[in-house]
């Protein structure tokens, strides 16, 4: 084996994390370039991972060489690299196609400042996915998170600042919610690796500590991941964030956070506390269908639609709970792969706003009007991500409903209720989105037009990788499918991904 | 005497909410971040406490104590507290630009302002 191919699970955070300080060192003109450059490596580093994980299994990393569980060790497995792609990708489409979008938000002499703190939020974010120890991604989840306050503050908009404030707050109590259940576990069984937890919670006579720290660990992450309604940060921080970095952490920050509550639930505590799968479903399922139902009954109503667009993240958030909370491989394999879809879907959409921003001013449905006929490429690369995050068949929304809706489909009678709930958050889905289309189409023009209609070129062709990427996983969806069964499979059953 | 045995961990539960509290019920962001900062130090004592050992000493090879201190717990505080330190002095930072901004600290007031 090529020797480099075997340090890749470190390599994936060092790069970024490396190359963030260059980007302040190099000269100015190349700090887009160098950030951009480093993004598409940890893509390629992270498909190179993947399917290492499809050919041979989890990749497992030692920290120095001190074994596990004594060092500290990175392991990919079939989620991890799921989660890899995501974020990799996200960020690396919002970067490539983002230079002028960011120039203009952040302005020419701060954007390299900009650039070192994305490359530390991908850094992060990339680290959470690949650590195996417990106290490991608190750490990366702070660094991502101190750097995304810093994304979202960035912004002309000073509305950002109160926004950011109360995410900083929320994530901290979060991120420290968090700490103190690792801090009870490690009381209980003296260890961080998860999989070495999972073996000695198992001979913990009380369990009682556990059970406490199982909930201090699932609050703490909700509120990092804004499962409803501990979601209040999540609406301002991303109106208010500059539209790139919007897609970027609308892509992938609170999916890394969910990932985190499935490995802890699922992987850490459910073999090990007895009616676990049922407290974990009876707290989190009707969360889940109150997040669907009023995360799309405000889209329904919203009036800004970076907004709108920001409660039907709440409300896809459901989506994933709901999947996960029926505890089975089926409901599993629906939530990740509705984990991956919705970024597809989510971040097409916010890059589209990126590049029709500048044409409507204020970006609430009103300004809309016209757009269609004045960026009709970009719009209609709108449309399809749109399409794909109401489900509509041959996108990749679409896959991850019909998995949802058949995993419900196998508890029976109550089942068919929550299929309703699913049916129900799609129609909601279809009026939101169409809301949108319909000014957009159909609305009076701005009385005094746009001062330009180009979409620069890198941003048009990002825009449109992520919406054929949507119709491609719709029609094809072989490869998340693979990785989020494999990871639903190691998630409940301990069977090697 | 149980209960009493394990003062340090009162300690800590009452930190955390005295914490909790100013997070939630001040109105000025600067009590906010005060109450946010008591928030995790609550959290590091809980660290701390759970290492320590009667009469342990470091763990040095070859020393003759007979019990040692676990020091992974402090060493996790360490990174838990530079963490924190971080977090406030963004949030300061983030505290400064709003009176800039705004000419307030006061929650209520900003909301105001903004809703105008």
């Amino acid at each position: 084996m090529n020797p480099l191919a075997a340090q890749m699970p470190a390599l994936q955070v060092i790069v970024p994390m490396l190359m963030a300080p260059f980007v302040l060192l190099l000269p100015r003109g190349l700090s887009w370039a160098a950030a951009a450059a480093a993004s598409l490596l940890a893509f390629g580093i992270a498909a190179q991972l993947t399917a290492t994980v499809i050919d041979s299994g989890p990749v497992a990393y030692q920290m120095g060489s001190w074994p596990a569980p004594y060092g500290i060790e990175l392991s990919v497995d079939a989620l991890s690299a799921l989660l890899l792609l995501v974020v990799t990708g996200a960020s690396s489409l919002a970067l490539v196609g983002g230079r002028a979008s960011l120039a203009a938000a952040v302005g020419e002499d701060r954007e390299h400042y900009f650039y070192a703190a994305w490359l530390l939020a991908l850094a992060g974010l990339a680290g959470i996915a690949v650590s195996a120890d417990a106290f490991n991604i608190f750490v990366f989840m702070e660094i991502s998170s101190l750097a995304s306050y810093v994304l979202v503050a960035g912004g002309p908009d000073r509305r950002a600042l109160p926004a950011v404030f109360k995410y900083l707050i929320m994530g901290t109590v979060g991120a420290t919610f968090y700490l103190i259940g690792i801090g009870l576990i490690y009381m209980m069984t003296g260890t961080l690796n998860l999989a070495d937890m999972e073996l000695r919670i198992a001979e913990v006579a009380d369990k009682e500590p556990i059970l406490a720290a199982a909930g201090f660990i699932t609050v703490g992450l909700a509120l990092k991941a804004a499962i409803f309604p501990l979601h209040v940060w999540l609406p301002n921080a991303y109106t208010y964030a500059p539209h790139i970095a919007t897609a970027f952490l609308a892509a992938c920050a609170t999916k890394v956070s969910l990932y985190v509550l499935l490995r802890f639930d699922f992987f850490v505590f459910q073999q090990n506390l007895s009616g676990h799968a049922f407290q974990f479903a009876a707290y989190l399922m009707p969360l889940a269908i109150l997040g669907i139902l009023v995360g799309s009954g405000v889209a329904m109503f919203e009036r800004n639609v970076k907004r709108l667009l920001a409660f039907s993240s709440v409300a896809q958030i459901g989506y994933i709970m709901l999947g996960a909370s029926l505890v089975s491989i089926g409901g599993l394999t629906a939530a990740t792969l509705h984990l991956f879809n919705h970024a597809l879907a989510k971040g097409g959409l916010f890059l589209a706003i990126a590049a029709l921003a500048p044409l409507a001013a204020g970006l609430r449905l009103k300004d809309m009007g016209g757009m269609a006929r004045q960026a009709p490429w970009t719009f209609a690369a709108f449309v399809v991500a749109g399409l794909s995050l109401i489900g509509i068949p041959g996108t990749a929304g679409f896959v991850s409903k019909w998995y949802l809706v058949s995993a419900a489909m196998a508890l029976g009678a109550p089942g068919i209720a929550l299929i309703g709930v699913v049916v129900l958050g799609s129609l909601m889905a279809v009026v939101y989105v169409w809301r949108i289309v319909e000014s957009a189409c159909f609305g009076e023009p701005p009385e005094n037009p746009a001062r330009s209609a180009a979409v620069p070129r890198p941003l048009g062709a990002a825009i449109w990788t992520a919406a054929l990427a949507n119709v491609y996983f719709g029609i094809a969806p072989g490869l998340p499918l693979r990785l989020s069964s494999s990871a639903a499979a190691t998630l409940l059953g301990h069977v090697p991904a | 005497m149980q209960v009493l045995g394990i003062y340090y961990y009162w300690v800590f539960a009452i930190l955390l909410m005295i914490g909790f509290y100013a997070v939630i019920a001040k109105l000025n962001l600067v009590k906010k971040l005060i109450g946010l900062t008591l928030f995790q130090a609550a959290v590091f004592l809980l660290y701390i406490a759970m290492g320590k050992m009667e009469g342990g000493t470091a763990p040095i090879y070859g020393a003759s104590a007979e019990a040692f201190s676990s020091p992974l717990p402090q060493v996790l505080i360490l990174t838990a507290i530079v963490v924190g330190i971080s977090t406030t002095a963004l949030g300061l930072g983030i505290v400064v630009r709003i009176k800039e901004e705004y000419g307030s600290i006061q929650e209520d007031e900003i909301q105001e302002i903004d809703r105008r």
